[in-house]
């Protein structure tokens, strides 16, 4: 009895310090976020909320002028999440798309090609950027939507993924589908699909977060404020700060930050259980 | 109506393995035909081409005179139950049973009906909304065989669909199946290791050894009259016996043994005598002995394993037997047992080529 109290106090410590350690920064954004410019340059971050929560974050989100020149924090918001969600979704289009055709279609090179998509893991965006950037403007999708998410979504990953997961749906299934008279087409949609549920929800959790986090690409691809990501705003909220003539204003700084992310911690959460069972189980 | 027929078929695997060497055969329509073969015999295989899951080397399948060969499985009006049942199972029963025919476009009042009928008839009519993971095994394989009979298939094809199941279900399912294939008139084949399951379901059965069919006849006339040593040793439980032998012109001669009663067998070359646990009795005249191992009580009657004594033997020291002998035969371990046999039902086979010579 005596010995096990021990081990949970001696546990519970390891993770409460952790879970300090992790979050403590984050904290100290947010409650640094609620003072005013004054405030925090006169006496550094501060450690209690402040009373200038909704005036900053209004400010950020909806007044022009506040936050950039032009562009709001909303647009920065949707820019982003179109980001995340388009390189998500397409990801999982794509990768699910790549792996049906490798498992279930005996074609020539089927084997080299996979062990291509999987070598390409060893180019990621760094490496390939100016040619990706070349394709991009000779395709005229430079500061486009399109531009930003289109580059990014071959997944070797994502393909491994649903490799992997594929092969390990009983062959029986595809062959009774084969009886009951559905194309590969139907198969794919009637069956592969909803068995996949779990594994696509994972997938598309951990692909926005990534997408959400994407820095050196849109950088380099957005030119106008107005497509700017949140992302990238927070940078450009720094070079200002750092260079501007007037007052700095952190608190802004810091309350986009905090909303940079909170989406990526609002979808775990809200996921989580899928995304769990997506990672542990597959519903066979 | 021709059933189904298969000439000259063959089944050669890219890597030169071959399955299947050679099949005819020629199924009258609704007849319940069984192909039974140890693991790996190529029987799953036959079955499986039939279904169009696996090509056609060579040779040439008919279903109602219609060649198969290149018709996809979908168009060749078979229905298949497996071995795992392979159920949808994000899909509820209803949704098992009915993809088939929404595949073929077929209207929802329509197959709402097919469906509802044929899961009163297989009982399954209250677990119509559930999913495959709620239910228990036998009624998984209900469901399974729901799917295929409302597709009203020109022919059913079953692989090994019962081996899952405990003994008692197995026993039951299995007089489902005939009693529905019966009802429904439906050509079926269906593939299993289980002789006991082959010999009750079949109209005839079919013995596949080594991709060839080595007889295929009546369940009664393969257990009587089997053509080769494979057939006898594979039909009929317990196995029948099997002890090497000679003929010297009058007699068949094993190690100290001589039994006299046959002629006409051919000399200078091994043989095997083949007597069914059946045929062997407990006679204190008989001409044979055993010396006894083990008493197996399985009510009506006791099986009598042992060592038949003065016989050569294929392996080991002894050559084992088993007979079967009535409940109040009891006799006591390492006791001696004289035993009879009726000649006229021996089997004999060359022992090289394992053809049957009486």
């Amino acid at each position: 009895m005596n010995m096990i109290n021990w081990r949970l106090i001696y546990t519970h410590t390891v993770l409460i310090i952790g879970v300090i350690f992790m979050s403590l920064p984050v904290w100290v954004a947010f409650a640094t976020s609620t003072h005013d410019a004054e405030t925090i340059l006169r006496n550094g971050l501060q450690f209690w909320p402040g009373t200038h929560f909704f005036e900053t974050y209004r400010e950020v989100l909806f007044v022009e002028g506040g936050v950039m020149k032009s562009v709001l924090g909303t647009t920065m918001l949707k820019n982003s999440l179109i980001l995340g969600i388009g390189f998500a979704v397409g990801k999982v289009i794509i990768s699910m798309l790549a792996a049906y055709a490798i498992v279930y279609f005996r074609f020539r090179l089927a084997a080299p090609l996979f062990w291509i998509i999987f070598m390409t893991l060893l180019l990621p965006l760094e490496v390939r950027i100016i040619p990706s950037y070349e394709v991009m403007a000779g395709l005229n999708l430079l500061d486009t939507h399109t531009g930003l998410i289109v580059p990014l979504i071959a997944s070797a990953t994502g393909t491994f993924f649903f490799r992997q997961f594929f092969m390990s749906v009983p062959d029986e299934l595809l062959e009774a589908a084969r009886l009951d008279g559905a194309t590969p087409w139907r198969f794919f949609v009637d069956i592969l699909i909803p068995l996949s549920k779990t594994m696509i929800a994972a997938i598309l959790i951990i692909m926005f977060v990534v997408g959400w986090n994407q820095y050196l690409w849109p950088l380099i691809m957005t030119t106008k404020e107005e497509n700017y990501t949140l992302v990238i705003g927070i940078k450009q909220i720094y070079q200002v700060l750092a260079e501007g003539g007037e007052l700095p204003q952190y608190q802004k700084a810091f309350a986009l930050t905090i909303l940079a992310t909170l989406p990526p911690v609002l979808v775990v959460l809200v996921f989580q259980n899928w995304f769990v069972k997506g990672l542990v189980e597959s519903e066979k | 109506m021709a059933g189904v027929e298969l000439t000259g078929v063959r089944k050669v695997y890219p890597n030169g393995a071959e399955a299947v060497r050679g099949v005819d055969m020629k199924i009258e329509h609704g007849e319940f035909i069984v192909f039974v073969g140890p693991s790996g015999c190529g029987k799953s295989t036959l079955l499986r081409m039939v279904a169009g899951l696996e090509g056609i080397t060579d040779g040439e399948i008919t279903i109602d005179d219609r060649v198969i060969n290149d018709v996809s499985p979908a168009d060749r009006d078979v229905a298949m139950v497996f071995q795992n049942y392979a159920l949808y199972p994000h899909m509820t029963v209803r949704g098992n049973m009915s993809y088939g025919l929404k595949n073929r476009g077929i209207g929802a009042a329509e197959i709402n009906t097919k469906v509802e009928e044929a899961a009163k008839m297989l009982r399954i009519a209250d677990f119509l909304d559930r999913r495959p993971q709620q239910l228990s095994c036998g009624q998984r394989q209900r469901v399974a065989m729901g799917r295929a009979i409302v597709r009203e298939p020109k022919v059913f094809l079953f692989d090994e669909p019962l081996s899952n199941l405990d003994a008692k279900l197995r026993v039951q399912m299995r007089i489902e199946i005939k009693r529905l294939q019966r009802r429904m008139d439906v050509t079926s084949i269906y593939v299993t290791h289980d002789q006991t399951e082959a010999m009750t379901l079949a109209d005839r059965l079919a013995v596949i050894n080594d991709g060839r069919i080595e007889q295929m006849g009546a369940p009664l006339e393969l257990y009587n009259n089997p053509s080769t040593l494979f057939v006898a040793s594979f039909i009929g439980s317990p196995q029948i016996n099997l002890v090497p032998a000679r003929f010297d012109g009058k007699k068949l001669i094993s190690g100290d043994l001589s039994l006299s009663g046959f002629k006409d067998l051919p000399q200078d070359v091994d043989l095997v005598l083949g007597m069914r646990p059946d045929d062997m009795s407990q006679d204190a005249k008989g001409p044979l002995s055993m010396r006894v191992d083990l008493v197996e009580q399985h009510g009506a009657d006791n099986l009598i394993y042992g060592a038949l004594m003065g016989a050569d033997a294929d392996e080991g020291d002894e050559t084992e037997i088993c007979i079967k002998v009535d409940q109040q035969v009891l006799p006591a371990i390492d006791s001696t047992l004289q035993l009879g046999i009726d000649i006229s039902r021996a089997l004999v086979f060359r022992k090289d080529t394992g053809q049957r010579v009486l």
